[in-house]
C-alpha cells in the first residue's frame, strides 16, 4: 500500500524541514532579542529602527521575502553566503535568512510583551542599585521576560516550522516541494498528502506540548 | 524621556547615547551606501526602471492592480466561506456531547497544525484529478480552498474564544428566561461573540492576505507576487518591482492592523455590550497549531466600573 514511498526520500525532505526550522529558530531568537533590546533602548534612533523594521517585515508576506532573497539578494546583490557555486546550499541558506528576517519580528514582539510582564518594581530596584540600562535588561528583566514568554515563543516556533514550507518557492528540497513532486507523479493523492500532513503534525504537536509544559513550569510565579 | 528601564539621562549618559546614535547611524548609512552602490552598478536605480510606477498608468492597470484585485478576491472569498464554517466548528467544540465536541476538535487541531501551502498543493491536485474546474480558474480555487481549510480552523478557535469570553451572566440570564441550549447559543451568545471577535477577525485578514502570495509563488495564481514577475520581465526592474509590491502589502496590512486596533479600543470603551473583546493579539497565538496555551485563551475582560481590569496574565 505504501510502495509509492519508494524512490522518494521523504525522511530526507523532512530532515531538511527540521534543519531549516532549527537554524532559522536560532537566528530569529538572536536577532529578535537584539531587536527587542533596540525597541526598549534609551537611544531614539535604535528605537525608531526597531519599530520600522518590525512593522515592515511583519507585514510583507514571507513568500515575497523568500523569493526576494533569491531574485534580489542573490541575483542582484550577489550575496552568496559563502556558497557561490552550490545551488542547493545557497537556496537553503537564503531560505534560512528569509525566515530569520521574518520570524525575528514575532520573537521581538513576544519578548516585548514579556518585558511588560516584569513588575515595574524589579527594574526600579535594579536602577536604585545603580545598574545601567544594559545591566537592568541583561541581568534583571530579560531572564524573567524569557521565562514568561516560553509559551508564545513556542507558538512562534510552531508557526516557523509550518512556514519553512515556503522555502519550496525557491526550490529548497523540503517537505512541501517533495509532496508537490510526488502527487504530480504518483496516483496516490490522498495517501501521500496524509503522510506529509501527519509529518507536520508529528513535528508541531510535541513542540507545543513540551514547550507549553515547560513554560508553565518555568514561568515566574507572581 | 525616560522609561522604567532607564533614568532620565545625565550628562554622561547623554554623551553615550549620542555616541551610540552616531555609530548606529554610521552603520546604517554604510549599509545603505553599499546597497545603493550595488544597485546603481546593476542599473536598478535608473529612472526608466522606476518611472513605470509613477508616470505610466500601464504598470498599474496591466499588472499590479489586477494582481492586487486577485489577492483581495482570494482573501475575501476565503474569509466569507471560512467564517460560517469556523462558527459551526467553534460552536461544535463547545458542545455538551462528546461525539460532537471531539471530532470537531480533532478536525480543527489537524488543519491548524498543517502548513497552508500543503493544503493548497493538495487542493490544486484534487481539482485537477477529480473535477472539471478549468485550468485557468484552478489556481484560484486551490488557493481559496487551502485558505478556507486552514482559516476555518483558526476562526473556529476565534469563535470559541469569543463565546468563552462572554460573561457567564449572559448564559445564566438566557437560562433564567427559559431558553434552550440551542436558542441561547443562536440568539444570545453567537451574535455577541461576532462583535467580540471582530478585531481578531480583521487581524486574521492580514494573515490571509499574506498567505495568498503562496499561490502566486507555487501555483501560478496571478496574485500581486505573480504580477510582479510579469512586470519585472517586461521592464527588467527586479528591485523596484519588489519594493513597490512590498510597499503595497505593507500599506494594506498596516491599514487592516490599524482598523483592528481602533475597533478593539472602541469596543472596550463602548457602554453598550458586555465590554468583553477578543483582542487582535490573540490571533498570533491561534495561528500556531497544536494546543494553544491556556494563558492566551483568557480574554481581556473589562469589568464595568473598574476601568480596564484583568490584563492577560
Amino acid at each position: 500500500m505504501f510502495d509509492f514511498l519508494e524512490g522518494y526520500d521523504v525522511l530526507g525532505a523532512f530532515w531538511t524541514t527540521v534543519q531549516l526550522t532549527f537554524f532559522a529558530a536560532i537566528g530569529s531568537l538572536i536577532w529578535g532579542t537584539i531587536l527587542a533590546g533596540m525597541r526598549v533602548s534609551p537611544v531614539p534612533l535604535m528605537r525608531a529602527f526597531g519599530t520600522v523594521y518590525v512593522n515592515v517585515f511583519r507585514n510583507i508576506p514571507l513568500t515575497v521575502i523568500i523569493v526576494f532573497t533569491s531574485l534580489g539578494l542573490a541575483d542582484v546583490f550577489g550575496i552568496t553566503l559563502g556558497v557561490p557555486d552550490d545551488f542547493d546550499a545557497l537556496g537553503f541558506r537564503l531560505a534560512v535568512l528569509g525566515l530569520i528576517l521574518y520570524t525575528s519580528t514575532f520573537v521581538c514582539e513576544s519578548l516585548r510583551a514579556g518585558i511588560n510582564t516584569v513588575p515595574v518594581g524589579q527594574a526600579e530596584a535594579a536602577r536604585a542599585l545603580g545598574l545601567g540600562f544594559t545591566q537592568v535588561l541583561r541581568l534583571i528583566v530579560l531572564p524573567q521576560a524569557f521565562r514568561s514568554v516560553i509559551g508564545p515563543l513556542a507558538n512562534v516556533l510552531i508557526a516557523l516550522t509550518k512556514n519553512t514550507t515556503v522555502a519550496a518557492a525557491i526550490g529548497v528540497g523540503e517537505a512541501a516541494l517533495l509532496m508537490k513532486e510526488m502527487i504530480e507523479n504518483e496516483a496516490q493523492l490522498l495517501l501521500i498528502s496524509l503522510v506529509f500532513a501527519l509529518g507536520f503534525v508529528v513535528l508541531t504537536l510535541p513542540t507545543g506540548l513540551i514547550l507549553g509544559w515547560l513554560g508553565k513550569r518555568l514561568a515566574v510565579k507572581r | 524621556m525616560s522609561s522604567v528601564l532607564y533614568d532620565a539621562p545625565g550628562p554622561r549618559a547623554r554623551r553615550r547615547n549620542v555616541l551610540y546614535t552616531v555609530v548606529f547611524l554610521a552603520l546604517l548609512v554604510l549599509l545603505g551606501w553599499w546597497a545603493l552602490g550595488v544597485l546603481s552598478d546593476k542599473g536598478q536605480l535608473a529612472w526608466v526602471k522606476w518611472s513605470p510606477f509613477f508616470t505610466e498608468a500601464q504598470a498599474w492597470t496591466t499588472y499590479l492592480l489586477p494582481g492586487l484585485a486577485n489577492t483581495l478576491k482570494a482573501a475575501a472569498l476565503a474569509v466569507v466561506i471560512a467564517l460560517p464554517l469556523g462558527a459551526v466548528f467553534g460552536v461544535a467544540r463547545l458542545s455538551d456531547h462528546a461525539w460532537v465536541r471531539v471530532p470537531a476538535g480533532v478536525v480543527v487541531e489537524f488543519f491548524r497544525a498543517i502548513p497552508v501551502l500543503l493544503l493548497m498543493v493538495f487542493a490544486n491536485q484534487l481539482y485537477s484529478e477529480s473535477t472539471s474546474v478549468s485550468t485557468d480558474s484552478r489556481p484560484l480555487y486551490a488557493v481559496v480552498t487551502g485558505l478556507v481549510l486552514y482559516n476555518a480552523s483558526v476562526l473556529a478557535e476565534v469563535v470559541r474564544a469569543g463565546i468563552l469570553a462572554l460573561p457567564r451572566g449572559q448564559t445564566e440570564a438566557a437560562q433564567a428566561i427559559g431558553l434552550r441550549k440551542g436558542q441561547t447559543m443562536a440568539s444570545i451568545l453567537l451574535p455577541q461573540a461576532v462583535t467580540i471577535m471582530l478585531p481578531a477577525l480583521i487581524s486574521q485578514l492580514v494573515v490571509i492576505v499574506k498567505d495568498t502570495a503562496l499561490g502566486g509563488a507555487m501555483l501560478n495564481f496571478t496574485d500581486l507576487l505573480d504580477a510582479r514577475k510579469t512586470l519585472a520581465a517586461n521592464y527588467a526592474n527586479v528591485i523596484p518591482s519588489f519594493v513597490i509590491v512590498a510597499v503595497v502589502f505593507i500599506v494594506l496590512n498596516l491599514l487592516l492592523t490599524t482598523l483592528a486596533s481602533r475597533l478593539e479600543r472602541r469596543l472596550r470603551r463602548s457602554k453598550r455590550g458586555t465590554g468583553a473583546v477578543l483582542g487582535a493579539q490573540a490571533v498570533g497565538e491561534l495561528n500556531a497549531g497544536g494546543e494553544a496555551p491556556d494563558t492566551m485563551m483568557v480574554p481581556q475582560i473589562r469589568v464595568p466600573g473598574q476601568g480596564t481590569a484583568g490584563k492577560t496574565p
